[in-house]
């Protein structure tokens, strides 16, 4: 395809349309950014497009010091549910795909709408038991309900992937004498650390940014951040900027993950969408 | 296929029902889980929405429809009703149509095609909480020597007809505006699944409209396009999920803005913050009856579709 006078013109309009549509994407970092940087002195809401005149960290130092327990907490709960969800997703998928028996289609169906349900249509019931066992207020209380409620994602990315594996591998596996656990351990467990790297990006996102359990399971000692941010941006003292700086910090963690690991991050949204 | 069956006989003699049993044992605690937390919870959940429960202590009394026709009668509730009703509508409008608009500009195989790609997405790694956080303030509805936010951009353009109360917009529009971010926060999900689908079609199909001499835009129009139809439908089975359960983003903006509420709000308040747990187990089952319509036939269809290949 030589390019022609107007085939150049149409790429020129295609550019210029892609960089208008970046800015939309990129202005409210802009202005994360620019709060973020200014120094006390310099904040105000007139001029919030202005760069700052040097780089000070008194927003984010302010921000820090409200979040930093909170963003604590948000860690110690997302790594624990993270790595149970990719275990229990792995067997539940292993079984789902090598091991079918019957009625095990719509037993998946029936797991997979637990994906898809408004949690508030269950959070009352999860209150009362959360409460019952003792464990509403706690960290650990929240790492269950991340685990439970991402059992039907973490299930469908492993038996998507597992179906990949070709039954011939599992049945030279089986002539050689591994059964069950055998072939799991010594075939399929090896393939699978691309689907681990998926789910534990899509849980660690998940329980990092929900705020629904979080608000109503939790306490404000152990809120994590996400619920203090909410707290932060609703109170009257607390000044806008500082409230940028806490957006960003609350917003660094997910998004150093889509920048370093991107590719996996997209294909656990993409097992969203079913037939990933 | 149980171990009795005759179709699983085993040639040679291997453990292979034993195994079997083994593997539906270790679905055990996920079934059972599911069955507690998502079926038996949704259970409970009906029960309570029959029931008079206001106040701190459990009132099981049985009350019949009684939540559910005051729901109907509830001022508020009727405002929920209309805001899910617009921002859904808008929503999936809005972030079909532009995702759909950067897919195809990025089919174009510009250079930079992955730096663009990575912009139009990266709000999706993001918190509701956060973006909420960020627009309200981009969002700022003050006027005269106080403007600011992205009605200070227009006014310093000499746009002035461009500025806006954004979401304090008097009833119903106002939760239009929320729309805004909620759309930049998805649409590059859009994009990413119809390129997905734009990506995977043979060139050998452009090649031959190309051949039967069909400009660009026919090719998308009459050819593309058409193919794209069961994205389009999980796009909108996804969003649509979404946006009828919008909960943390109204929390962040609104701020407690009764004009700006929805059911998942009202819910949550009016259950922890009212005591009203029958009312809000009502909400909670009404929320889930509309979710269902628009999953189960999908999650059918999907089943149905699977077990034929």
């Amino acid at each position: 395809m030589t390019p022609t006078p107007s085939r150049r013109i149409t790429r020129l309009v295609m550019y210029c349309l892609l960089f208008f549509m970046a800015i939309f994407y990129l202005l409210p970092v802009y202005v994360l950014l620019v709060t973020g940087l200014k120094s006390f002195a310099e904040v105000d809401l007139q001029r919030m497009w202005a760069l700052p005149t040097g780089i000070y960290f008194d927003n984010f130092l302010a921000a820090y010091q409200k979040l930093a327990p909170n963003l604590w907490n948000s860690l110690r709960m997302v790594v624990p549910a993270a790595l149970i969800s990719s275990v229990v997703g792995s067997v539940n998928g292993y079984v789902f795909s090598k091991w079918k028996f019957r009625f095990s289609e719509i037993i998946f169906t029936l797991l997979l709408f637990g994906m898809f349900i408004p949690y508030q249509s269950i959070l009352i019931p999860l209150v009362q038991f959360m409460e019952w066992i003792g464990l509403r207020g706690s960290i650990t209380g929240l790492v269950m309900v991340h685990v439970v409620y991402g059992i039907a994602i973490t299930t469908l990315i492993f038996r998507n992937y597992y179906a990949g594996v070709p039954t011939e591998v599992l049945e030279a596996g089986r002539m050689d004498g591994a059964g069950l656990f055998g072939l799991y351990r010594y075939i399929v467990f090896p393939l699978s650390i691309p689907a681990f790297v998926v789910v534990l990006i899509w849980q660690f996102t998940q329980a990092y940014n929900d705020f629904l359990f979080a608000v109503v399971l939790t306490n404000n000692r152990t809120w994590p951040v996400t619920v203090a941010l909410n707290n932060l941006a609703g109170s009257q003292i607390v000044q806008w900027n500082v409230q940028m700086a806490g957006a960003l910090i609350t917003a660094l963690p997910t998004l150093l993950v889509y920048i370093f690991l991107g590719r996996f991050f997209l294909r656990g949204l993409m097992a969203g969408a079913l037939k990933g | 296929m149980t171990a009795s069956s005759p179709a699983s006989v085993p040639r040679r003699r291997t453990p292979l029902g034993r195994d079997r049993l083994l593997a539906i044992g270790l679905l055990l605690p996920s079934l059972a889980a599911t069955a507690i937390f998502v079926y038996g919870f949704i259970g409970w959940s009906i029960r309570v929405s029959l029931s008079k429960w206001t106040g701190m202590l459990p009132d099981y009394t049985f009350v019949g429809l009684r939540q559910y026709l005051d729901l109907f009668q509830d001022r508020r509730f009727a405002i929920d009703v209309r805001n899910t009703a617009i921002f859904t509508v808008l929503f999936l409008v809005a972030c079909l149509a532009l995702g759909l608009f950067l897919a195809v500009l990025l089919d174009q195989r510009l250079k930079g095609e992955n730096f663009f790609r990575s912009i139009y997405l990266f709000p999706l790694a993001i918190s509701f909480i956060v973006t909420g956080v960020v627009w309200r303030w981009l969002m700022n509805s003050a006027t005269g020597s106080r403007i600011s936010g992205i009605n200070l951009i227009f006014q310093s353009l000499h746009l002035d007809f461009l500025i806006s109360k954004w979401h304090l917009t008097a009833p119903p529009w106002g939760i239009a505006f929320i729309v805004i971010p909620a759309v930049w926060q998805m649409s590059g999900f859009t994009m990413a699944l119809y390129l997905g689908g734009l990506r995977a079609i043979s060139d050998d199909l452009r090649e031959a409209a190309r051949v039967d001499g069909a400009s660009e835009v026919q090719t998308y129009r009459y050819i593309l396009l058409p193919i794209l139809a069961p994205v389009t439908l999980s796009a909108v089975i996804i969003l649509g999920h979404i946006s009828l359960k919008i909960f943390d983003l109204i929390v962040a903006i609104s701020q407690n803005n009764m004009a700006l509420d929805v059911p998942a709000v009202y819910m949550w308040r009016t259950t922890f913050d009212g005591n009203n747990y029958g009312q809000g187990a009502a909400i909670g089952v009404l929320m889930l009856v509309t979710v269902a319509v628009l999953i189960v036939p999908y999650l059918v269809y999907s089943m149905r579709t699977e077990e034929e290949v």
